[in-house]
This record gives structure tokens, sequence and C-alpha cells, in this order.
């Protein structure tokens, strides 16, 4: 039961009067009225509002539901004499999300630096990078690997650099988030010993944050590994490619096997990269 | 004396050194291996001129796309992209919290929890442009097919956290409500949703993040929202109408995360 301070009413509660409790000692208290029946009403006019936008309709999902399963029904039983020619992309897929998480999460540590507000004192440089973060985080992926097939042409490297930004922006984000909650008093110590700003980060700051950092970098990469696979619809190398020429020529039972494929590598990788995390995470402790 | 101390402390420290090897070795190993994939068809100097392109375009976006009010213009199209991902979340929502219930390894025998749960990480693994394809037969294209796509895609994310929160519930609140003589209605009321709620809340509010983000995948396959006409400005390289839709959608996203961030820190509180 919340303590209702009585100069402090906003409008909500001006409509709907607040409960008033006197309890057995004398001193009164007000119950606020609970706010979820206005969250509700904006949730049921949004949803109607968002249903009336996107055309949204029961009897067309209910009547037609049958002609999602047509496509999948067709993958099923793959077709596995296609498999010699998926393992070419599948590499692809696999080096353009380790490289790329390389690239990305190298060089975010230096920006990330520069955002943390425990490290440097000007709001206007931290302020700016971390602008900067949100609106790289902002761009699509997609977007992204779009922009760098026209500049860098089509194939791998393309996609590289679209997972080595995503990397970067996401990863970078928890990196300054981390280095902002660090334990300051062993860098202070090492800058009171005489040390230079770098190397008392570089002592100090950077072994507190380094396992953690490590795990996401490695989170991401998993979830790098998913995400190649669409970058071949733009022409970014990888399984994409072959993904929608094979959905293209409507020849499923292989599209099927690409699937497939796909989702054996992910779950290996997904193994490999939690059983890592949970190592790292043990190592903190 | 105090040397001689130092000495004895470093003696004792573990030597890994070999480990440590051992891991720059492989790392090196695996990126010697994954830069052999760094190709590219070479696109004959005009990567440049493209590039300069795109940020004159971002500089200068078109005026009258951005400020149309009518259906093809920014603002529209801006809204109907908040309409799919908001409605995408919600289907999503509905449709993970079966697979979070049956996937809780507290609630049904593990064998059935291990088994829902790669199932879960099945639907993951289909890349969302083959779900917009499939819906796209069922709906046609246009902004239904978009949500459902965007429905089917959050069920990964949505059901992993909400098993992670059914798993961390507290029996000891259900069991003293027991004790009081609670109805199964009033346990679920006072027991679990207070319990669940905050947690739900937040991812869904995450997850629609997200997914207002993901929504320029589905324009590829011509499940509406701001991503098609994205795509064909890009495709026909009109870079400023690109610098105008790609302000919209930043100046949005930026905002709905703005919000969302506080919100989630309020959930977090418990206020």
């Amino acid at each position: 039961m919340k303590k209702g301070n009585k100069g402090k009413l906003s409008l909500y509660d001006k409509v709907f009067k607040p409960v008033h409790y006197t309890l057995e000692n004398g001193s009164t208290i007000d119950e606020k009225r609970s706010r979820v029946p206005l969250i509700l009403v904006i949730l049921v006019i949004a949803t109607i509002a968002a249903g009336e936008v996107t055309g949204f309709s029961f009897s067309t999902l209910v009547n037609r539901i049958s002609y999602f399963f047509v496509i999948l029904s067709d993958m099923v039983p793959p077709d596995w004499s296609y498999m010699p020619r998926v393992w070419q992309p599948l590499m692809d897929t696999i080096k353009m999300s380790l490289l790329g998480s390389f690239i990305g999460a190298v060089l975010c540590i230096p920006f990330s630096v520069l955002c943390s507000s425990n490290l440097v004192s000007k709001k206007v440089i931290t302020g700016f990078f971390k602008l900067f973060y949100s609106i790289v985080r902002t761009l699509p992926t997609l977007v992204i690997a779009l922009i760098a097939t026209y500049i860098f042409g089509l194939g791998t490297f393309a996609g590289t650099v679209a997972i080595a930004v995503f990397t970067f922006a996401y990863c970078g984000k928890i990196l300054y988030e981390q280095i902002e909650t660090v334990d300051m008093g062993s860098y202070e110590a090492l800058q009171a010993l005489g040390m230079g700003r770098i190397s008392a980060i570089r002592y100090a700051v950077w072994p507190q944050v380094l396992p953690s950092f490590i795990s996401t970098v490695l989170f991401c990469f998993e979830g790098n590994v998913r995400y190649a696979s669409i970058l071949g619809y733009v022409g970014a190398g990888g399984l994409g490619i072959i993904l929608n020429e094979r959905i293209g020529w409507m020849e499923y039972a292989r599209v099927g096997m690409i699937l497939l494929s796909l989702f054996f590598t992910v779950v290996i990788i997904e193994l490999i990269s939690s059983r890592l995390r949970a190592r790292l995470v043990q190592g903190e402790n | 004396m105090s040397e001689r101390r130092y000495e004895t402390a470093l003696a004792k420290a573990p030597r890994t050194w070999v480990s440590q090897l051992l891991i720059i070795l492989v790392c090196l190993v695996l990126l010697l291996w994954s830069s052999s994939a760094v190709q590219s068809n070479s696109t004959g100097g005009s990567g440049f001129s493209v590039a300069k392109g795109i940020v004159q375009g971002i500089l200068h976006p078109t005026p009258s796309l951005l400020l149309n009010l009518n259906t093809n213009g920014v603002p529209y199209l801006l809204f109907e992209t908040v309409a799919i991902a908001f409605l995408g979340t919600l289907v999503g929502a509905v449709l993970s919290i079966p697979f979070s219930f049956l996937g809780a390894s507290n609630i049904v025998p593990k064998p059935i929890s291990w088994l829902v749960r790669v199932c879960v990480m099945a639907i993951r693994t289909i890349p969302a442009f083959v779900y917009g394809l499939m819906f796209i037969m069922v709906t046609g294209p246009g902004a239904f097919a978009g949500l459902l796509t965007m429905s089917c895609c959050s069920i990964g994310m949505l059901s992993k956290m909400f098993t992670e929160s059914i798993e961390e519930l507290d029996k000891g609140i259900i069991e003293s409500l027991d004790a009081a003589g609670c109805t199964l209605f009033e346990k679920i009321r006072y027991g679990i949703l207070p319990q669940l709620m905050p947690s739900f809340t937040s991812t869904l509010i995450y997850r629609f993040d997200m997914n207002l983000r993901d929504a320029s995948v589905l324009g590829l396959v011509g499940a509406g929202g701001i991503g098609a006409p994205l795509m064909f400005a890009m495709n026909s390289y009109r870079w400023n109408d690109v610098g105008a839709i790609l302000l919209g959608l930043i100046v949005l996203v930026l905002i709905v995360e703005w919000f969302s961030s506080r919100l989630r820190i309020k959930l977090m509180k418990g206020e």
C-alpha cells in the first residue's frame, strides 16, 4: 500500500479519488486507485486501431491458415542430395559472422571508453558518442547490408561489414554500460601511483569488464549466425543467396534442407557458446 | 625481507600462459579461416560515388515525402509500421505463452520441456522472409502478412524469456496462499500474476522495440510497412527519398527506445 503524497496528485488521481483509510492509531492513508483500467483501455484502443490499419481479420486467418502449411509440408522430407551444395554457403555464413563479430567487437572498445561517464569527464563527449551508438543501432541490419553491397559490391564482404556494424552497436552499448558500473577504487589507486590514464584503464577497468564483454560478444555471435542467413537476400553472401534462389524456383524440399542444416549449425554453435559463457561467469565468481 | 615475500607470492601465482597461448592460437586460426571468405565482386570504383550519394541523400531528405500526410508519406508509413510491430508483438505474446509454460522445467516433466525448447529453436531458425512468403500465401501481400510474420519471429525470444521468468517463480507464495485457503483462481491472481507481470511486460516492451527495427525486413517480401518503399528507393538509387525514410525511422526508433527504456526501468523498480 503506497502512501499518498497529497501535494502531488496527478490528473488520474483527481478524477478517480484515492481510497481513504483511517488506521486504529488515528493516522490516515490514501491508497491511489489502480492504473490497470486506464492502461487496459489504452491497450484495447491501440489494438483496435492497429487492427484497422493492418487489416487484421480473424476469418481470413481461420479460413486460409491451411495455406501456411502448404510450403512447410513441401519442405518435408528435405532433399538430402542437395546437401553437398549447401556446405560452401553455410561455411561462408559462419565465416562472415565470425569475422564480422570480431571486427565489430574490437572496434567498439575505444568508442565505449569514450562513452563512459566515469572515465571521460566531459559530458559533451560521452553524450555525443552515446547518441552516435543509438543512431547506428537504429539502422536496420538489412539496410546496412544493402548499402554495403552498393559500396563494396555483391559478396561476403558486404555481409561481413553489415554484421560488424551491428555487433559494433550492440556490444558497444552493453560494454559502456558495464564500464560505467565498474568499481573505480583500483583505477583511482593506480592513477594515484602515477600511472597514465590509458594504462590505468588497461590494468584496473579492463580486467573487470573483460569476462562479461567476451560473454556478450559470444552471445552476439550466436545471433549473428542466424542473422547472416538473411543477409544473402540482398546479395550479401552466405546461405541467404541459395535460400532465395530455391524459394524463387519453388524447390521447397531443397529449402527444407538448407533450413535443416542452418538449424543444426545454430544448435551446435549455441551449445559451444553457452558452455563457454557458463565458464566465463564461473570464472568471475 | 619484503622482496622475498613478493617473490614467493609471485611463484605461487597459477601459470596460465599455456592455456592463454592456446586460446590465442585457436582465435587466430579461426580468424585466418574466416578471413578466407572475404571476397566481393568489385563495383568498379563506383563504391565511393554511391557512398557520397547516400550521405548527401541523408543530409538532404525529400521534404515532400517527409511531410506528406497521405498513404505514401513517411508519417503514415511509420504509423503503419508501428501498428504492425505492436500487433505483431501482441499476437506473438499470445502464441508464445503456451510454449513458455510447456517449456518451463518446473511445470512439466523434463523430456517435454526439452522437446518444446527444441521446437522453439526450430521456429527461431526459419528466417523472417521465409515466414513472410508463407504468410503471403495466406493473406496476400500487405500489412496483415507482415503482422503475422512479425509474431512468428517474436515467438522464439519471447517464449525463451517467459520460460526463464516462469522458472524463477517463488513457490513459497503459492503454498502460503494455499494454506490460507485460496481458490485456484485466487492463487493465480494473487500468487502467480504479480510475480510474472513485470518481467513479461518488460520483455514485451523490449520485443516491440526490436520488432520496430526489424520491420524493414518485411518490406523485402512486400509485407507492408516502411520496408518496401525503402527498398524500392534504394534499388532505384533515389538517395534523397532513402534519406527521408531513414530519417523518419531513426527518429521514431529513438523516441520509442527512450520511452521503452524509461518504462522498463519503472517496471524493474516495481512502481
